[in-house]
């Protein structure tokens, strides 16, 4: 054991230290002097030490979101410039008395004329959702695979799912470039083996934009699916077998429905990161591959034009948040079974 | 079920001693290896049409190893399981006439009540009508009626156990397999449910093959009761004969308690035998035959109960009767425990009935008192 006079354990006082997970934490932040010094503060407003630790989220999500997210707002309701920055200021002083507030809806207003644009969002949620239903496809057996695997091969399986994400992101994107081209590995395997005789067009279609986005994305299916069936109680299935259930419709029966939550949560952190993907089908997609990541991209950087660009994001935000309430709604639901 | 006059609810029905009944169940030279592990190892027992038969015996002894091959979820290494003659060994699950009710109770949590029960009789495409008429039936059984439409984690531990014992009873099952189907519940609610449990079983005259840890449960609602040790059934036997003539010191010691003494054979009499034991310090006279050789070593197994305690000597202290001092008293209300320091240093316990109420002990504290028994009280074990 340490000496005791060097060893750093705080003495939590009060009923914190008993209070549960959340009290655990806050006694472990205990241990901080800034935090300690934040909590004296805070005490001596009257805000408890629960309420503290829940703040700290809070404080992340106000400062690396809601913030950004806000000069964005700001940004698609003003006017574009040639100047630095490239868009026109929101509050301006008039006459030295009045503060002026003007909104530029022009931005919005081009979003819902210009067809380019809902064209643009509508393919990428066909996109993004073509490719969230294969990633379910492809996921769930694996999953399922993995959460019946004999327990001591469970950590390896899931290690090798996680192991992609060790390679960066772009070069693995790239690397499929050289597996679909005219003359790449795919086209060479399919020709050996005698399947076709000429060389499919696959890179630059939307075809090689579902399959880099499946490919990349497979990881945020499987972890929940994975997560959900491994917790499952297998007696259940023994129940449903004992009163004259087949293997095969006690999946349908009992394992899909109550492996639904995990199916919202991977479909979902499939499906919004890919509504908004610019990489795969900038790198895989074709010319005629409309996404709104690219549009975005194109509006930003090709034309400067901050103001629409931000307008876009704004829009695209607000069409995953739709989703994300639901989810959210559905886990609230779920929860109570748990 | 009912006969006329009046005649008393549990008539005494012995069919395990009938030769002329046919076993129901024969469960015949079944092992079960895990590896290299033996979890069942040679068990034969035959089981007969209504009987309430128990597996009892301490964790990992292999009684729930057996009911899931009786269920079906795994396969015997060796031996046939036969249901009414036909070998049951190797037919899945889904297709044995055999329910069981999960320890955990396994409800299907994304299901109501309702459901739940109705899950197997959907399963045989039984007719709309006759699974609601049949599911209403069992939801008034066990009592449900309130709450048909809940979902499982809705419930409390003694109504979720009710929804299993009714899913498992709706399909009529030939057998019904329970695995420590109370054992989730506490004392006054597991008492009362054993009862309700003889009950259900009584009217529906299934077949019940429970699996329990608990030998007064096992004791309460049995028929007969298999011990188990090890992977191998040590004695099957009714709860009276069990408690009352065990055949081995496991099973002595592990029904209710016993007090055990070593000592070896004397004489062998006709009707009875004798012998001498130096942890008792007197001589012992059994009334029981056993099967052993003047000068074996034998145990004499006398329950606490049967072991009189009194200050004033018998009149003849040479036989059956040991001498020592109050160790320690336990008051248990209605039962005195007295736990008594031999000459020998050997401690043995006694229990009197508090008949009148407590106001003075008879015997107290470092007492010197006399421990006598019936020959007829005490049962003589070999091993």
């Amino acid at each position: 054991m340490a000496d005791p006079q060097s060893n750093p354990v705080a003495y939590v006082s009060g009923r914190a230290a008993t209070q549960g997970r959340v009290s655990g934490l806050h006694a472990r932040f205990m241990l901080f002097a800034p935090y300690r010094w934040f909590h004296g503060m805070l005490s001596r407003t009257g805000l408890s030490s629960r309420t503290l630790v829940i703040m700290v989220p809070y404080l992340w999500l106000l400062m690396f979101f809601l913030a950004p997210f806000l000069i964005v707002l700001k940004i698609s309701f003003s006017e574009v410039l040639i100047a630095r920055p490239p868009y026109s200021a929101l509050f301006e002083m008039v006459d030295d008395t009045y503060l002026q507030l003007r909104l530029n809806l022009e931005n919005y207003l081009l979003l819902l004329e210009d067809d380019l644009y809902w064209k643009a969002y509508l393919s990428s949620i066909r996109i993004a959702a073509i490719s969230t239903l294969i990633t379910l496809l492809v996921g769930y057996p694996i999953a399922y695979a993995m959460a019946r695997a004999p327990r001591q091969w469970r950590l390896t399986l899931l290690m090798a799912v996680i192991l992609p994400f060790w390679t960066s992101f772009l070069i693995r994107v790239y690397a499929w470039i050289g597996i679909l081209k005219k003359e790449g590995l795919m086209n060479l395997f399919l020709m050996k083996i005698g399947l076709i005789e000429q060389p499919l067009t696959l890179l630059n279609t939307d075809i090689a934009v579902f399959i880099g986005i499946v490919y990349s994305y497979l990881p945020f299916m499987v972890l929940p699916l994975y997560a959900n069936l491994e917790k499952m109680d297998e007696s259940l299935l023994e129940a449903a077998s004992d009163l004259g259930c087949k293997p095969l419709k006690a999946f349908w029966k009992i394992t899909l429905p109550l492996s639904i939550p995990g199916i919202v949560a991977g479909c979902f952190l499939v499906f919004i990161p890919a509504v908004g993907e610019f990489v795969i089908p900038d790198l895989l997609g074709g010319s005629d591959t409309l996404m709104i990541g690219k549009t975005l991209w194109a509006e930003f950087f090709n034309n400067r034009d901050w103001p629409l660009s931000s307008a876009v994001a704004v829009l695209l935000l607000l069409l995953l948040i739709v989703p994300i309430m639901i989810f959210q709604r559905v886990q609230q639901k779920q929860g109570g079974v748990g | 079920m009912t006969e006329a006059g009046g005649a008393p609810r549990h008539k005494t029905v012995e069919p395990w001693n009938d030769p002329g009944q046919s076993p129901y169940i024969q469960i015949a030279g079944v092992s079960k290896r895990f590896g290299a592990f033996v979890a069942v190892d040679n068990v034969s027992v035959d089981i007969f049409k209504g009987e309430f038969f128990a597996l009892l015996g301490p964790s990992g002894c292999g009684k729930t190893t057996l009911l899931r091959m009786l269920a079906g979820f795994e396969e015997p290494s060796q031996g046939r399981i036969m249901l009414e003659g036909e070998d049951m060994s190797t037919v899945p699950p889904y297709q044995r006439p055999v329910n069981m009710m999960f320890q955990s109770y396994a409800l299907f949590p994304h299901m109501t009540v309702e459901s739940n029960i109705a899950f197997g009789l959907k399963q045989d495409r039984v007719p709309k009508d006759e699974i609601v008429r049949r599911v209403a039936e069992m939801i008034q059984l066990v009592q449900l009626d309130d709450f048909a439409k809940r979902k499982p984690h809705q419930l409390s531990g003694g109504q979720r156990q009710r929804v299993a014992l009714a899913r498992s009873l709706v399909k009529k099952p030939k057998m019904l397999l329970l695995d420590e189907p109370l054992g989730a519940l506490d004392k006054k609610l597991r008492e009362q449910t054993q009862f309700e449990l003889m009950n259900i079983q009584e009217e529906l005259g299934i077949t019940f093959v429970i699996v329990t840890h608990d030998q007064e449960e096992a004791m309460t609602v049995s028929s007969r009761i298999a011990v188990m040790d090890h992977g191998r059934i040590i004695q099957v036997a009714t709860p009276a004969e069990i408690y009352e003539y065990p055949n081995s010191r496991y099973v002595a010691e592990f029904i209710g308690d016993v007090n055990t003494l070593e000592g070896r054979i004397t004489q062998l009499g006709t009707d009875f035998i004798e012998i001498k034991s130096a942890q008792a310090a007197c001589r012992i006279r059994a009334g029981h035959g056993v099967e052993a050789p003047v000068g074996g070593a034998v145990w004499v197994a006398i329950r606490p109960e049967k072991l009189n305690i009194s200050v004033t000597p018998p009149d003849d202290t040479s036989v059956n009767c040991m001498r020592g001092e109050v160790w320690d008293i336990g008051y248990l209300g209605n039962l005195s425990i007295y736990h008594v320091r031999l000459e020998s240093g050997q401690m043995v316990t006694s229990c009197l009935t508090n008949q009148t109420r407590l106001v003075e002990r008879a015997i107290t504290w470092e007492d010197s008192v006399y421990l006598t028994w019936a020959p007829s009280s005490c049962v003589v074990l070999t091993g």
